[in-house]
């Protein structure tokens, strides 16, 4: 188990990581999410002792590693572009870490692990040949050679193209679970957040605002700006939240996170609004409506309703695609 | 033949002249001198020099002292490099220009300053090194480790340290790291830089011959023996021809490996130095030594009069020695070094952009790639070519009309310019091609011209690059000594040929003055480098 406790780093004066603890119990996968510049490769980097700390401690199985070089820790780290090494084939940098410690066998274990990855075929090649998943893939297959008891993840699928990095995040998940690997890796995506972790922790100006298991952050942001950056379209607070979450049958609250689904039109809606502007998707209708009372919202529609800008519709709201906040 | 392929050579045609007429033709009429001594072609005359038991000699001992100043000049580079580029401390850039200092430094001086170390006498004289191939190749080591330093180091300081990190959190010691990722990383600078500091070694001449003398000849001071002195035509060309060979193998050797310019993706910070850097750091300080002590001695020794201190040495410059050694003051030749120094700069700095930009500009075509790789390697052939084989060659063809210039005073600048050249464009070459050429379709597609284009995107980039250049070019030339020795008018030496004219004249005066005039050649080009150095231009000194 992995044990963060009030880890603080700063540089010239300004702190990058503040005041941190975190726990990643053994098997489990946690992302840190944040905004860019809010410290979190930092603390990934710190966990793998590739910066030192000024306050705190980073322990493993409640022993401090704080002072415990890089290489001693047994942390696998895999960069956001891989860091192949270049000079070497694709089978000499996964089983690179083998070689290092007199593995038996290593090119054995260095298959099976292309075999995991899906590049049986690979072995042989330079990684300059290869593609951007291909490359994160060797990277990953690299990083599982030795068994590291902990895997650090710096965003491994934001250098990729967006459908790659959806099948690639599946196949991530299914590999550590697969591998039963402890995991975290650091991202600003956050549905890369939610198709590979099992926890979630929400970073921000170098603080970890919110953590726990990822359904529960997900349905209780802790504040409005983590709504937004979970992928909340708008917050609502005060009477707009009251009247809302009343027109949901749901429970007061001071305010209310809206996902862009969270509005549908329904003839026998509670809530009514006039139509601003109106596009057509594969799936569905996306309407914006200006609702009185709760200002310029996202609504969804059936693809067979026919509402045009300046048209009045009646709307329900899904209770399920709303997260109530509590107040600060 | 494509409208691009006929501007890229149109561009190439000046430098391509320059160098045909002032370098591929004096070498090669020199070399059909001494092959055709009777207008009939005689190759058996080539294998008969080469067969001499003394030929054997004089290449074995080239090879031996090449390879191990080379050697010597790796090792005491490689932690230096490190030192240098890779970690932060106070005085870091002047030690950077100070060890930049003997590469620029006239061999006339290196060869000066090693003897009055080493002579009888002298502060080292002890060790009983004196005229001792050792004593060569220290002398060799002097003048060439700055550049391991400076190729290395470049290499170094541009190498994302992350590969390095991914290896440590996958369980790489610092060694194991420095094994694995580091060393296979810098191979292609550590070879180029090698086979660079192998070929000036082999190539060397001011050195050899003012710490050997004739006892250790290598196959440069060999030719120049045999051509000055022996007169043995045939024998010269023939060892030409073989140092050719050799140069253009070692010249492919250095261009396979020339990494491309790496592009700097996340140069790490450089650290401060700590505890586990004594090793490096040691080898520095010998090398800083190293470096120090025979320049030290060197101005010692020129401020020694009749065992007390004195300045007599330095007021003698205003005269022609003692007994008339010289036909011109030693201030009367500063000032003609000066002045080739500035012609030949011009010179090598023009025709060195136009080499630059025509060899980095983009290939469409695989043809036009050939072009450019083969304009490249041409224009690397001065850095090993004999300069005594250029500056005779210059002598015997260009003495007849159309190109009768012996008595021209741009012979000598010429001939600086060619030796100075590679340099030149070995410091633009990285900056022109690190430009990305999108820049200036993106300059292009916003309205500005050719000529504006290259002022917005190229220029702002280029200036400093030119500048250093220039310098570089300057320093050189106010140090060459090989081509000069042949082509210099009597009644217009430059400083170098003055000092090595005032080493073979006896008389305490006269090797005080030599002394006097080598303090003040080493100072002035030092002067020049440091300027060049407040540049920051990181390919200065690259190969």
């Amino acid at each position: 188990m992995l044990t963060l406790r009030e880890v603080t780093v700063t540089f010239d004066g300004r702190p990058a990581v503040d005041d941190v603890s975190l726990e990643l119990p053994d098997g489990e996968v946690l992302a840190v999410l944040g905004p860019s510049g809010c410290g979190k490769s930092t603390l990934l980097r710190v966990i793998a002792g590739l910066e030192p700390l000024d306050a705190g401690s980073v322990a493993w199985d409640g022993e401090d590693v704080s002072r415990v070089p890089t290489h001693r820790r047994g942390f696998a780290l895999m960069f956001q572009d891989g860091q192949l090494f270049d000079h070497l084939t694709v089978a000499r940098n996964v089983g690179y870490a083998l070689r290092l410690r007199r593995v038996p066998d290593p090119d054995r274990r260095v298959a099976d692990l292309l075999d995991l990855v899906g590049l049986p075929t690979y072995g042989e090649r330079l990684p300059g040949t290869l593609s951007g998943g291909e490359r994160q893939r060797v990277a990953l297959a690299r990083s599982l050679a030795v068994e590291p008891r902990l895997l650090l993840l710096d965003e491994p699928l934001s250098a990729l193209d967006a459908g790659l990095r959806e099948r690639l995040a599946g196949d991530l998940r299914a590999i550590l679970e697969t591998a039963g690997t402890t995991a975290l890796l650091v991202t600003h995506d956050h549905e890369e957040a939610f198709a590979v972790a099992d926890r979630l922790a929400v970073m921000r100006s170098g603080r970890i605002v919110q953590q726990g298991p990822i359904s529960d952050v997900w349905r209780r942001p802790v504040d409005a700006e983590t709504a937004l950056f979970l992928g909340y379209a708008v917050v609502l607070e005060g009477d707009a939240a009251t009247r809302l979450l009343g027109a949901a049958g749901a429970p007061a609250s001071p305010a209310v996170a809206l996902r862009r689904s969270a509005l549908a039109v329904a003839d026998d809606g509670p809530l009514r609004g006039r139509v601003v502007s109106s596009r057509l998707t594969p799936d569905q209708v996306r309407l914006r409506l200006d609702v009185p009372g709760l200002g310029e919202l996202d609504a969804v529609a059936g693809l067979d309703t026919h509402a045009g800008p300046g048209d009045e519709v009646a709307v329900r709201v899904d209770g399920s695609r709303l997260a109530p906040i509590a107040g600060d | 033949m494509n409208r691009r392929l006929l501007g890229l050579l149109a561009l190439a045609l000046v430098p391509v002249v320059v160098l045909g007429v002032f370098f591929v033709l004096p070498v090669s009429g020199m070399l059909a001198l001494g092959l055709r001594p009777d207008g009939v072609l005689d190759p058996g005359a080539v294998v008969e020099v080469l067969t001499r038991s003394r030929t054997g000699r004089v290449l074995g001992f080239t090879l031996w002292s090449a390879a191990a100043a080379t050697a010597c000049a790796v090792v005491l580079g490689l932690p230096a490099a490190y030192v240098l580029h890779r970690t932060t401390f106070p005085l870091r850039r002047v030690l950077r220009a100070a060890l930049l200092v003997p590469f620029v430094l006239p061999t006339v001086v290196v060869g000066v300053a090693f003897r009055q170390l080493l002579r009888d006498g002298g502060p080292l004289g002890v060790l009983g090194l004196d005229g001792t191939p050792v004593a060569i190749v220290l002398g060799l080591v002097f003048f060439n480790v700055a550049v391991v330093v400076r190729v290395v180091g470049g290499a170094w300081e541009a190498l994302d340290g992350r590969a390095g990190q991914a290896a440590a959190t996958l369980g790489a010691s610092p060694a194991q790291v420095f094994r694995t990722v580091t060393v296979p990383a810098l191979r292609p600078a550590i070879v180029s830089a090698a086979t660079v500091v192998f070929l000036f070694c082999a190539t060397a001449f001011g050195i050899v011959l003012t710490l050997g003398g004739t006892r250790y000849a290598t196959v440069e001071t060999e030719i120049y023996l045999l051509t000055v002195q022996v007169f043995d035509l045939p024998a010269a060309a023939a060892l030409s021809i073989l140092q050719l060979v050799v140069v253009v193998g070692l010249l492919v050797l250095a261009q396979r490996a020339r990494a491309v310019a790496p592009v700097p993706r996340a140069p790490a910070r450089p650290r401060r130095l700590g505890r586990s850097d004594g090793v490096p750091v040691a080898v520095t300080l010998l090398l800083l030594a190293f470096v120090a002590i025979p320049i030290g001695s060197l101005v010692a020794g020129s401020l020694r009069v009749d065992d007390g201190w004195s300045l007599a040495n330095y007021a003698a410059l205003g005269t022609t020695g003692d007994r008339e050694a010289l036909q011109v003051t030693v201030t009367q030749a500063l000032a003609n070094s000066l002045r080739t120094a500035v012609d030949a700069t011009w010179m090598a700095v023009g025709t060195g952009l136009l080499v630059a930009v025509v060899v980095t500009r983009r290939s469409r075509t695989a043809a036009e790639r050939r072009v450019r790789g083969a304009l490249d390697g041409f224009f690397m052939l001065p850095l090993g070519v004999s300069a005594v084989t250029l500056g005779f060659g210059l002598l015997i063809t260009l003495d007849e009309p159309p190109l009768d210039l012996r008595d021209s005073p741009l012979l000598v600048p010429v001939a600086q310019a060619l030796v100075a050249l590679p340099l030149v464009v070995r410091t633009l070459v990285p900056v022109l091609s690190g430009i990305d050429d999108r820049q200036r379709q993106a300059a292009a597609s916003l309205g500005a011209g050719p000529l504006r284009s290259v002022l917005t995107v190229d220029l702002p980039v280029l200036w400093k690059p030119l500048l250093a250049g220039a310098g570089f070019a300057f320093a050189a030339s106010l140090g060459e000594f090989g081509a000069t020795s042949f082509l210099a008018r009597e009644d217009f030496p430059t400083l170098p040929l003055v000092i090595f004219r005032l080493l073979g004249h006896p008389g305490e005066l006269n090797y005080g003055m030599a002394l006097a005039a080598s303090v003040l050649l080493a100072s002035t080009t030092a002067v020049v480098m440091l300027l060049v150095e407040r540049l920051r231009v990181a390919s200065v000194g690259a190969f």
